[in-house]
């Protein structure tokens, strides 16, 4: 499962969509978030620059003339451009920013409804405090005076306790995002693999034969590392296992190659448990 | 028996492979291209796919033990409840929608809010006044030199009257107007998410508007130029007060929301808060864009002062009608059934 990839469990989330199904989704950290943002804060800074440059030269060329439409284009884009830059992309056909895409994170409901605008408006007015008001407060001059200097940090420090707010609660949300109902989560784009169960003959067909006892002495998780180590091309790691498997099950009898034993131990450890399985017992590690 | 159930988990692989794949093929040309590239048979395909996903996943979870294909269906699942759930409305209708019921609903939602925000507009514009009436001085206190820009109870009055009458140069006008609209803006979704704080900058703020308000005034009243003055303010300041006491009463309720959530647990609560507010947000941005044409051009090209407070009685009236006396959602409603 996701979760067995992502080692931090505690950012596992239900998500119950209308049709009833858990998509089990997995939060997006902190960090994750943040570098989300700061390649979307990048994009928005080159794209301001640009258009700067571009009025700029306007102005050379036009001279004085033009100097007020330009200017009014320049306002009226940097103020779209800082309020509608997230809101336009997440409300939009890929329900994410580029910079979120990247790092391959969403937004979704928290309820598990379809995400409204208005949750989309009123989670991104909120940047206005959690990232402009610091930033305003960093460019304000503090050096005027003693009280000025301590008045702008102390206003600076308050300011970051809105822009650090993902790190004091469990769901990692913004304040944007207390406000929308809403959470951010990973939403990767996962390649359909062979299935190792299937591709591999029978057990007994390779030449291993394992008793009920010695496929007893696994569970559910254990299978699940052992199909990553399977799928992984780290042959050491694959000699290391199947002698741990073969201490453990006491197997008596010489391995030539690592490779062939594991598989055939996996698909005879899958075939027991998800017989188990049918028999309604879900055995999750070798410790149940 | 443990081949023949390995042989059905097989076969549900093989039977619903093509499903995924379609559905996922489909899904990469949605996110790329508009959904009007499709044709009808896609379209119809795209819930079907995704339901018939969902329901692969609940197989998949409750029967087969192969990590990766779970990992593989909840992904798409995800991807797929992303698009079908996503934001769909057709932006015509949802800017239809907002101005026939969204805004004017949200607005007489905080009416509460508004009427506080108005009741602290009005003790500072008073405070404001009287403090400046009582001790000239006050007036630098309360007002940024920059702000004033030479206006104070030292000015003479014919220097006042030259700013509430004279036409600006009447050069850039458009370009003046877009700077008021866009300042005003910001400030005010700034006094909006501050309202998170426990709603007390926002209180601050108005509280600091109606000071600067009822300081300006009094000097004008002073020297026998209030009601030049109140023409001067009334023109856009209707739209623009208003404006700021919706932005202040949108921050208020957030700030209320997350502090007293009531019944509902704070999450609701705030959820709930916030969707409101944000539409109600929208709407000031709207007004505030309107108030600063009315400053911008409207200000500086009409002289008169029966024509300010004119239009501005008759803006703040048009609102009024709008938000609390017209209900165009009713309407709508009932000729929809």
């Amino acid at each position: 499962m996701s979760r067995a990839e992502h080692p931090d469990r505690g950012l596992a989330r239900d998500l119950i969509v209308p049709e009833g199904a858990n998509l089990g989704v997995q939060l997006a950290s902190a960090g994750t978030r943040a570098s989300a943002f700061i390649l979307d804060a990048a994009i928005m800074a080159a794209t301001m620059f640009v258009v700067a440059l571009v009025l700029v030269f306007g102005l050379i060329y036009y001279g004085m003339a033009g100097a007020e439409p330009i200017a009014i284009a320049g306002m009226l884009f940097f103020f779209l451009l800082r309020n509608s830059y997230f809101i336009l992309f997440e409300a939009g056909r890929r329900a994410a920013t580029p910079g979120k895409r990247i790092v391959g994170i969403r937004v979704v409901s928290r309820d598990g409804t379809g995400l409204s605008i208005d949750q989309v408006i009123a989670r991104n007015l909120m940047r206005e405090i959690e990232v402009f008001l610091p930033l305003t407060l960093l460019v304000v001059d503090a050096s005027t005076d003693a009280i000025d200097a301590l008045t702008t940090i102390l206003a600076l420090l308050w300011a970051l306790l809105f822009t650090f707010f993902p790190l004091f609660n469990r769901d990692r949300m913004r304040i944007g995002d207390l406000l929308a109902g809403t959470w951010v989560v990973h939403a990767p784009r996962r390649q359909l693999l062979a299935d190792l169960g299937m591709d591999a003959a029978a057990p007994a067909a390779s030449g291993f034969r394992f008793s009920d006892s010695q496929l007893d002495a696994y569970g559910i998780a254990e299978l699940h590392r052992l199909e990553a180590v399977l799928r992984g091309d780290n042959e050491e790691a694959c000699w290391i296992v199947a002698r741990t498997i073969a201490t453990k099950i006491g197997w008596a009898e010489d391995i030539a190659d690592a490779r062939p034993f594991l598989n055939a131990y996996y698909n005879g450890l899958r075939a027991h448990l998800e017989r188990e399985l049918l028999f309604g017992v879900r055995r999750a590690d070798k410790y149940s | 028996m443990t081949a023949s159930s390995r042989q059905s988990l097989s076969s549900f692989r093989a039977e619903r492979e093509g499903d995924w794949l379609a559905f996922e093929a489909l899904l990469d040309r949605v996110e790329k291209r508009s959904p009007k590239a499709l044709t009808d048979e896609e379209l119809l395909d795209l819930p079907i796919l995704y339901r018939s996903t969902l329901s692969s996943l609940s197989v998949a979870r409750a029967t087969s033990l192969d990590a990766s294909l779970v990992a593989y269906l909840e992904a798409l699942a995800l991807r797929g409840y992303l698009y079908v759930y996503g934001v769909r409305e057709s932006l015509g209708k949802r800017i239809g929608r907002f101005f026939l019921v969204d805004w004017p609903a949200a607005v007489r939602n905080l009416w509460r809010e508004t009427l506080i925000n108005l009741a602290l507009l009005a003790i500072g514009a008073i405070a404001g006044y009287r403090l400046v009436a009582a001790e000239p001085s006050w007036f630098n206190a309360i007002i940024p030199a920059e702000l004033a820009a030479g206006r104070g109870p030292e000015a003479s009055a014919a220097a006042l009257r030259a700013v509430i009458y004279g036409d600006g140069g009447n050069n850039f006008l458009s370009g003046f107007a877009t700077l008021l609209f866009t300042h005003n803006a910001q400030v005010s979704l700034l006094a909006f998410a501050l309202g998170f704080a426990f709603c007390v900058p926002t209180v601050l703020l108005v509280l600091m508007n109606g000071c600067l308000l009822g300081a300006m005034l009094q000097v004008y009243v002073a020297k026998g130029l209030g009601v030049g003055m109140g023409g001067w303010l009334a023109i856009h300041g209707t739209t623009e007060l208003f404006a700021i006491v919706l932005a202040g009463a949108a921050g208020m309720r957030i700030g209320t929301a997350v502090a007293f959530p009531g019944d509902r647990d704070r999450l609701t609560a705030a959820a709930r808060a916030g969707r409101t507010a944000a539409t109600a947000m929208v709407g000031v941005v709207i007004m505030l864009l309107a108030a600063g044409l009315l400053e911008g051009f409207g200000r500086q090209l009409i002289q008169l002062d029966a024509a300010r407070y004119a239009i501005g009685g008759a803006m703040l009236a048009l609102w009024l009608l709008y938000f609390y006396l017209i209900r165009l959602s009713s309407d709508v409603a009932r000729r929809a059934s």
